[in-house]
């Protein structure tokens, strides 16, 4: 295979490849950003306690945390087919990628709103801020720069998994590597692949970091210069 | 605007006889796993409008409980808070929500804290106006606000910078700009001082002071370090085990023979030099303080006299002087001599008697 013969084919799984992971992470981001603080402030001590519903939502997410994701992928072919009408193809691919990373990313939400010090909250209470000030104005600015943290996670996570959704015809990176690397022997741009995802993974990587970083530092007295830090992480 | 902290107050007090905050009977019990904490056990707090109010107590003595009682933080088992003339506790809120009319309470109640709470992704103006957004003011009224407060803080030129960029007496000072965003009457101060070093305590402590005097603010503090109370209080409380065991004014305080809180306020060394010998501490307050009683008393009954201890200061902004002195014989031998002293007006406090002798004391006083 020439590289003339290569190109389209990797252009268009990197297209593939982005469009699964950037759609399933905004909507894992949008599902699991409420559903990881409802874990926070359902629980006990919560600031709307409720052991109840703290102990179904906790089930349901681990439930599908630890489900394998081939198998997700598999048991949710019905309901794919129900809302893309089809279950081959990028946007197919989109449903199980989402409904997976939803509890995988608020249960890291739920961990970084829990670091959030407690303090904060009460002194907001004491201004007389109601629950839905709290969450807004400290909780999930308070624990921004671990919530990017976290979407990075999910990000890369997310391309882990959209590789296996190629392996059912969904496209993308996976699936060149299965279809050519795997099935016909191309070796040449198997490896290609395997770059192309390890780069992509360590910039996505590295600006996630990054942005939590310079976050987290806001402030702070002069750390080490931003260029300095891009040095060193790249070395 | 800008207040000099350190500087000389005006010694007027604005201190009047309303009562700002009242709790009756007000008990606090934790339970957790089955295990039961009586942290406030039927605690009457008067607060006048005005006033600086200091509870001081040791660790574990139920403080921060009854401030976070006042403000319902912390919801009280039993008992009412009154602040400004609203009952706190009537107001719904069931379990840690509470209700509008609540939170609305909450907001003329300005509350600092040991460890500041600022938000450290907010810079220092946006954390003074977090406040007037809860309030639901416009920005343009938010940041006139904001940077009205940091003047009167002393921190105007700091508006733009984060809280990891102050130091702790510059952040305490952000909390009370904050404290004060929504127009208080009234100023809860949980340990404000006690991340801070004596230098910086003393600076935020004088700022207290200056809001106190000068917006007419009323200021519950809560402490477990004497010296603060003896140098902005005008009333205190002590607190153990969940109870007020001395509470009044200053100038009462070091009025009330065997208070605990007077003496630690104005601690006195030295021991009686042999068996029968009496040594008792006597407190100037004002007048008594200029007249030589001392040596009219050595004059009148030719006895001798050693001044075992004595020191001159001033608590609450009121002159103080204290003095042990040694009188020849045993207790029964000087109730004459200790008469006399009473009768010019001086406060009597015979030191290391046994109990009888104290409560004989008290009831030749009455
Ligand atoms: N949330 C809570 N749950 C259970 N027990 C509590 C809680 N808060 C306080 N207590 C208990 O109540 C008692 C009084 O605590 P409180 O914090 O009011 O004391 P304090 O006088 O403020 O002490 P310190 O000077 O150490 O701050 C303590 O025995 C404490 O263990
Ligand atoms: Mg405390």
């Amino acid at each position: 295979m020439t590289w003339s013969e290569m190109q389209p084919l990797l252009e268009q799984a990197c297209w593939d490849t982005l469009y699964m992971v950037g759609w399933s992470t905004l909507i894992a981001v949008v599902g699991g950003l409420p559903l990881g603080i409802l874990l926070v402030l359902t629980d006990r001590g919560g600031l709307l306690q409720n052991l109840a519903a703290n102990k179904v939502i906790g089930q349901v997410v681990n439930i599908a945390r630890s489900l394998p994701f081939i198998i997700l992928m598999v048991a949710l072919m019905g309901f794919t087919r129900s809302i893309t009408g089809t279950t081959i193809g990028r946007e197919a691919a989109i449903v199980p990628l989402a409904i997976g990373a939803i509890p995988f990313f608020a249960r890291l939400v739920e961990t970084a709103v829990r670091e959030v010090d407690h303090g904060l909250v009460e002194a907001v209470q004491s201004m007389g801020g109601n629950t839905w000030t709290i969450v807004r104005k400290v909780l999930v600015p308070e624990s921004l720069p671990s919530l990017i943290s976290s979407t990075t996670t999910t990000i890369v996570a997310l391309i882990g998994y959209s590789a296996m959704a190629g392996t059912v015809g969904a496209g993308g990176l996976g699936d060149i590597a299965i279809r050519y690397g795997y099935q016909r022997f191309e070796t040449q741009l198997m490896w290609i692949t395997v770059a192309i995802l390890a780069v992509v993974i360590s910039v996505i990587q590295f600006a996630g970091d990054y942005a939590a970083r310079s976050l987290h530092r806001r402030g702070a007295h002069s750390g080490p210069a931003p260029k300095l830090r891009l040095l060193k992480a790249a070395s | 605007m800008q207040l000099c902290p350190g500087t000389p107050t005006p010694a007027h007090s604005t201190v009047t006889e309303t009562h700002v905050i009242t709790t009756t009977d007000l008990t606090k019990v934790y339970r957790s796993r089955g295990r039961e904490v009586t942290a406030l056990d039927g605690v009457d707090l008067h607060v006048r409008e005005g006033e600086v109010y200091g509870v001081i107590g040791q660790s574990g003595a139920g403080k921060s409980s009854l401030i976070r009682c006042v403000n319902l933080l912390e919801r009280p088992t039993s008992g009412t808070v009154t602040v400004a003339g609203e009952d706190l506790t009537a107001l719904a809120g069931r379990g840690p929500r509470a209700g509008r009319e609540l939170r609305q309470a909450r907001s003329r109640i300005g509350m600092v804290f040991q460890h500041f709470n600022l938000l450290s992704s907010r810079t220092v103006q946006d954390n003074v106006e977090l406040p007037l957004e809860i309030l639901g003011k416009s920005g343009k009224e938010r940041s006139r606000k904001a940077l009205e407060l940091l003047d009167l803080v002393g921190l105007a030129d700091k508006a733009g910078a984060y809280p990891a960029q102050l130091s702790g007496g510059q952040k305490q000072r952000v909390g009370i700009a904050r404290a004060l965003a929504g127009d208080p009457k009234v100023l809860l101060s949980d340990e404000a001082t006690s991340a801070l070093d004596p230098e910086t305590t003393r600076s935020i402590l004088a700022l207290l002071r200056d809001l106190n005097r000068q917006l007419g603010l009323t200021v519950l503090l809560i402490t477990h370090e004497m010296d603060v109370v003896k140098s902005v209080c005008d009333s205190a409380a002590l607190m153990d085990n969940g109870r007020i065991v001395e509470s009044g004014t200053v100038s009462e305080l070091l009025a009330t023979p065997g208070s605990e809180l007077a003496a630690a306020l104005f601690p006195l060394g030295g021991e009686a030099s042999g068996e029968d010998r009496t040594v008792v501490d006597v407190t100037f307050q004002g007048e008594s303080a200029t007249q030589p009683v001392i040596s009219q008393l050595a004059r009148t009954y030719n006895i001798d006299i050693s001044i075992l201890g004595a020191a001159i200061d001033t608590v609450g902004g009121l002159q103080v002087g204290r003095m042990r002195i040694e009188l020849p014989g045993r207790y029964e031998d000087n109730v004459v001599p200790i008469g006399f002293l009473r009768e010019h007006g001086l406060q009597i406090d015979v030191v290391g008697a046994a109990e009888q002798t104290a409560a004989l004391v008290k009831e030749s006083a009455e």
